[in-house]
């Protein structure tokens, strides 16, 4: 009886309690920033694209729903011809964004991605493609890696020595 | 045998090779750069170090190159010996301090020998700190990119380049921790083998830059067993695909054949099966523009079916496959088939190979060329006509100087070198014009054709005095003869190469005799991919064609284009009522088609084709092509058969039905069947995946169309699936199957040592393909009327066909690469002969204006014409002044 008792105003005494339940929709849920949702592209700080089509994070992919085509523009720099996630299959485990070497694919935080068409979850790279850093701002793979772009040649990335001079005999 | 110990465990080796070699051979893991199983080992790289043990009782050991050490019985070594792992770790970091960070923009990636070896190393961080080495790069023309950061300086590239292919535009400039490896300049590498580059270079420094506008990594690569179409050797190569691209051509290693390396004409003639001038629906064009809405398939079979109560003329192809070609003779039947080719290149190839089957002269390998210890090549300008066998011949130069040294063993390349300096197997060259292997030649003679001839009866009659004698040979041609008598006689392995290139049966027959007189190997050159199937299977030149073509009869027209063949193409196809062209190109002869049926490629159909040697080899279907009509050839014929209610075709469901249906026919071609193991061959109940297990994209690439993944399509024609589901390369297929090499940790095509009985040795389960052509056991067929002297006639101009390696083969001029390296149309006159920049060159149907160009070596008299760029050639022509 006292039992009875005491748990009856155990559960009064909940009405009072801070409620965890949050009303979504209505609501909108405070999600940390490395929350694994809906995959953007990013670009570099210059404000151009940062993939360069490397293939990896279509590699990566579990359910292989990533697919693209790498091209080259006039000035050197790769790029996907088209970069297509297909999100109805997508499992949002991030290993896209793990494996990616430029930090061009990023998962973030929204999730809200209900569509009644299967084949609106296609996303093209031109509903992928955002215009900021996203997490990772400052990074630019042309400025650290070895291939030369238009406005960055040989011996110009950051730590990178002026070319060799093969006519030079100089010990 | 030997027996050595490494890490504490007994193999068994060959004492005449390194470790390295050995260590792969028993498929063990250990780095390196520099060796090459075709190259042999310099120890420049350091990366193979292992710790070699005096006795049982030394625990202390010393460091040792393996690819520099032999594998010397009772010679004990370790691999994981910590202080040799942690020497190589070192290695591989020092190679790693000026690496660009370039993976993700590395065509390399993803078959990468340098990221194989460092992940095998375990080298996973950089610890230098200091800013890294760069290099300008160069533009090394239409075939290879240079990237000249990602050097490890093995030296791979110009002891290929320079050393095993002859080349002499690439090099290595330079000093200490600067070394270059390029060209002096910018500008295209002028080695026709330059392409072997990409696979040669353990790094990224030398990538396909005709793969880069279309790039996929290999993971991605749609892939199936394949072999070159563009030259008459049948080398075996995988080409893969991706998303209905064909990317790129790879070496498919055949010991007997191409063993590691291809030449830049197969591997980079392969774009016309990404043309804009593929036919890809069936299409019936009328009205003068040739307007044409597409057929479905069915209809288009319709309208074709009727014809077959009339009379129908078949005109078949050498670049067809030997099932298609058979096809077309089914339907028309043996006296209403055709070869397709003209009366002369019939007459060619029907010597070579009467030649082959008749005399006692068994046709040699490339593997074989590459060991004989004398040569005489006839008439054949190799490097233009069958590359690969010019490369071969460049290793046979090797052959003799190196037998001789003693003491030193082979694999040691760089003190072999050394040692023979330029020291050479006797090579004996006579050709119509100067070649890129001239200076492989001891000796040698510029000639027309007749006197090539007459050389060559001249050395058989030295050699065998039943051979008949030769009357009115200048002296200096007599005293050449009996000197490559001499060799021939004294030689162990002798191989004369000959071919149809310079278009005389004489030189044909002189070559046969001398190899019959010293029991040489006779090397016989053909034109097309399949002249020697085609030749097999019967059947008359098109001149017969157009005898046996009744005005208003249906002629079909199989992967062949007529005006590429005979100035009479026109008269020919106007006198048909109705003309079917079976082909995968829009060309001259499609135009004038009432209906245009679209074939399959090599890449988009399976069959055989029969290489010089008369080896049949089985190519398979790479991709399936989709939202057209494409089919094989065969197919389209069957089809055709079956809806005019015909019996024969009723049963061939899938290709093996058709090679049953050739093998009951022809019991002489039945070993065709034996090529490749059939469609029902299955792996643990599986068929081959076509895709690596790694492929990408599988639920995206197509959901722009539907989100439903397709259905892989099935293929009833061979033992391998359109998809990633199947046998993985990683089990024990037999070598017509192996799709592509890789093995876990070694993602290039050094894989290769997993597939090989032993390094350099056949593949697993022996060498694929089948010989259908033997020497014949009679008596020996002498050839009892060599030709007279040439002798030139007023205003008659003999003409030298010149072949090119860019430039002669039609399908391969549709990649704009091939077409770039291709010369302009010209004629080749003497010096004498020159009347002027450009000349009007008429005779026989033919006519042009040409420029010009000047050989000292052409007798006065003969003209040359390059094969493939002006049309086809007339024997004779009269040249006057434009
Ligand atoms: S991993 Fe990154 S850079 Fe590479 S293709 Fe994917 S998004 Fe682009
Ligand atoms: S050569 Fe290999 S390791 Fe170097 S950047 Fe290319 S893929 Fe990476
Ligand atoms: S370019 Fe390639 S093959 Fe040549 S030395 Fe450098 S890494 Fe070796
Ligand atoms: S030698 Fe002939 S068969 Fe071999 S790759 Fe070159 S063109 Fe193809
Ligand atoms: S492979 Fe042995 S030193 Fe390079």
């Amino acid at each position: 009886m006292w039992s009875a008792l005491r748990t009856i105003w155990r559960v009064f005494l909940h009405l009072f309690e801070k409620k965890p339940t949050i009303e979504y929709p209505e609501v909108k849920p405070k999600l940390p920033p490395r929350y694994r949702g809906r995959i953007v592209l990013t670009r570099d700080p210059d404000g151009l694209e940062r993939c360069v089509a490397c293939y990896l994070c279509s590699a990566a992919c579990p359910v292989d729903c990533i697919a693209l085509q790498m091209a080259e523009a006039p000035d050197g720099r790769r790029y996907p011809a088209f970069f297509r996630i297909n999100f109805s299959r997508c499992i949002f485990c991030g290993f896209c964004e793990e494996a990616c070497p430029t930090y061009a694919i990023q998962l973030t935080p929204d999730f809200e991605m209900s569509e009644y068409r299967r084949g609106a979850m296609v996303y093209e790279k031109e509903d992928l493609t955002v215009d900021g850093q996203g997490k990772y701002p400052g990074y630019n793979f042309y400025r650290v890696a070895g291939l030369a772009i238009a406005g960055k040649g040989k011996g110009e990335a950051e730590g990178e020595r002026a070319p060799i001079d093969v006519r030079g005999l100089l010990p | 045998m030997a027996t050595i110990v490494v890490d504490g465990r007994p193999y068994e080796a060959d004492p005449a090779r390194n470790l390295l070699d050995v260590c792969l051979s028993h498929k063990l893991d250990l780095p390196y750069f520099c060796w090459h199983p075709a190259m042999g080992s310099v120890g420049a790289c350091r990366q193979c170090a292992v710790k070699q043990f005096k006795d049982e009782n030394d625990t202390r050991g010393r460091l040792v190159m393996a690819c520099m050490t032999p594998a010397a019985d009772g010679a004990r070594f370790s691999i994981a010996d910590p202080e040799a792992k942690a020497f190589r770790a070192s290695v591989i970091e020092w190679l790693m301090l000026n690496h660009p960070h370039d993976c993700p923009v590395c065509d390399e990636g993803s078959e990468c020998h340098l990221q194989d070896m460092t992940v095998m190393t375990g080298h996973n961080e950089r610890r230098f700190r200091f800013p890294k080495r760069s290099y300008v790069n160069q533009d090394l023309g239409p075939f290879v990119n240079h990237e000249m950061n990602r050097c490890i300086q093995c030296y791979r590239c110009v002891r290929f380049y320079r050393d095993y292919a002859g080349g002499a535009d690439l090099d290595v400039f330079g000093v200490h921790d600067g070394l270059y490896f390029g060209r002096a300049g910018d500008g295209t590498l002028e080695s026709e083998y330059a392409g072997n580059l990409v696979e040669v270079c353990p790094t990224g420094v030398f990538t396909d830059k005709t793969l880069k506008r279309h790039y996929a990594r290999k993971w991605d690569l749609q892939t199936a067993p394949s072999i070159c179409v563009h030259c008459s050797l049948g080398c075996n190569v995988i080409p893969g695909e991706r998303a209905g691209e064909l990317r790129r051509i790879r070496n498919r290693y055949n010991r007997e054949i191409n063993g590691h390396f291809l030449c830049d004409r197969g591997r980079y003639g392969y774009e016309f099966v990404n043309d804009e001038r593929r036919v890809r629906r069936a299409l019936a064009p009328h009205g003068p523009d040739r307007s044409a809405d597409p057929l479905d398939p069915n209809e288009a079979i319709a309208r074709v079916a009727p014809l077959l109560a009339g009379r129908v003329v078949g005109i078949g192809s050498p670049r067809a496959s030997l099932e298609a070609n058979f096809a077309l003779q089914t339907l028309v039947g043996p006296d209403r088939f055709f070869q397709g080719i003209s009366t002369r290149d019939k007459r060619l190839v029907d010597t070579a190979l009467a030649l082959l089957r008749e005399g006692p002269s068994r046709a040699p390998t490339l593997h074989e060329v590459e060991r004989a210890d004398a040569v005489l090549v006839l008439g054949e300008d190799a490097p233009n006509t069958a590359p690969r066998l010019a490369l071969a011949l460049r290793q046979t130069a090797g052959v003799v100087p190196r037998q001789a040294v003693a003491g030193i063993p082979r694999w040691h390349d760089n003190a072999v070198r050394e040692l023979i300096q330029d020291a050479k197997t006797p090579i004996y060259l006579a050709t119509p014009v100067a070649t890129r292997i001239d200076d492989l030649a001891r000796r040698g003679q510029h000639a027309p054709p007749e006197e090539i001839a007459r050389l060559g009866f001249a050395v058989a009659h030295a050699l065998n005095a039943d051979a008949p004698p030769v009357g009115g040979l200048a002296p200096e041609v007599a005293a050449l003869a009996e000197e490559i008598a001499g060799v021939l006689r004294a030689a162990e392995r002798p191989v004369v190469v000959t071919g149809t290139s310079c278009g005389s049966e004489a030189v044909l027959r002189a070559a046969a005799q001398v190899a019959w007189a010293c029991g040489a190997g006779l090397c016989c050159v053909l034109p097309e991919c399949n002249s020697m199937g085609l030749a097999l299977l019967g059947g008359g030149s098109l001149d017969d064609a157009a005898r046996a073509l009744s005005d208003g009869d249906t002629l079909i027209v199989l992967e062949n284009d007529l005006y590429e063949r005979t100035t009479a193409a026109d008269a020919l196809l106007a006198r048909a009522g109705h003309v079917v062209v079976v082909d995968h190109l829009a060309h001259a002869t499609g135009a004038r088609a009432h209906t245009l049926l679209p074939a399959g490629t090599f890449a988009e159909s399976d069959g055989t084709l029969v290489n010089n040697e008369g080896r049949a080899q089985r190519f398979f279907q790479v991709f399936a092509p989709s939202g057209h009509s494409i089919r094989e050839s065969w197919r389209w014929l069957r089809d055709v058969m079956n809806a005019a209610g015909r019996a024969e075709a009723a049963g061939w469901h899938a290709l093996d039905d058709v090679i049953a249906a050739l093998a009951a026919a022809r019991p002489d071609l039945a070993g065709v069947r034996d090529a490749a193991p059939s469609a029902a061959w299955r792996f643990a109940g599986n068929k081959v995946a076509r895709l690596p297990h790694r492929a990408t994209g599988r639920t995206a690439l197509h959901a722009d169309r539907s989100v439903h993944e397709p259905r892989a399509v099935p293929d009833p024609d061979a033992p391998f699936n359109f998809s990633m589901e199947g046998a993985g390369v990683e089990l024990p297929l037999p070598a017509a199957l192996v799709p592509r090499f890789w093995s876990p940790g070694w993602n290039s095509e050094q894989a290769l040592h997993r597939f090989q009985e032993e390094v350099e040795g056949p593949l697993r389960g022996g060498t694929p393909g089948v010989r259908l052509v033997a020497p014949g056991a009679g008596p020996i067929p002498w050839w009892r009327d060599p030709p007279g002297p040439f002798r030139r006639r007023e205003g008659e101009w003999r003409v030298v066909p010149l072949h090119h390696v860019f430039g002669s083969d039609p399908l391969s001029m549709l990649s704009p690469g091939v077409a770039q390296r291709a010369p302009a149309p010209y004629v080749a006159l003497a010096p004498a002969d020159a009347l002027g920049a450009a000349v009007v060159v008429t005779g026989e149907g033919f006519a042009a204006t040409l420029p010009v160009r000047v050989l000292p070596e052409l007798t006065p008299g003969t003209a040359g014409l390059p094969v493939g760029l002006v049309g086809p050639l007339p024997a004779v022509v009269e040249v006057k002044p434009a």
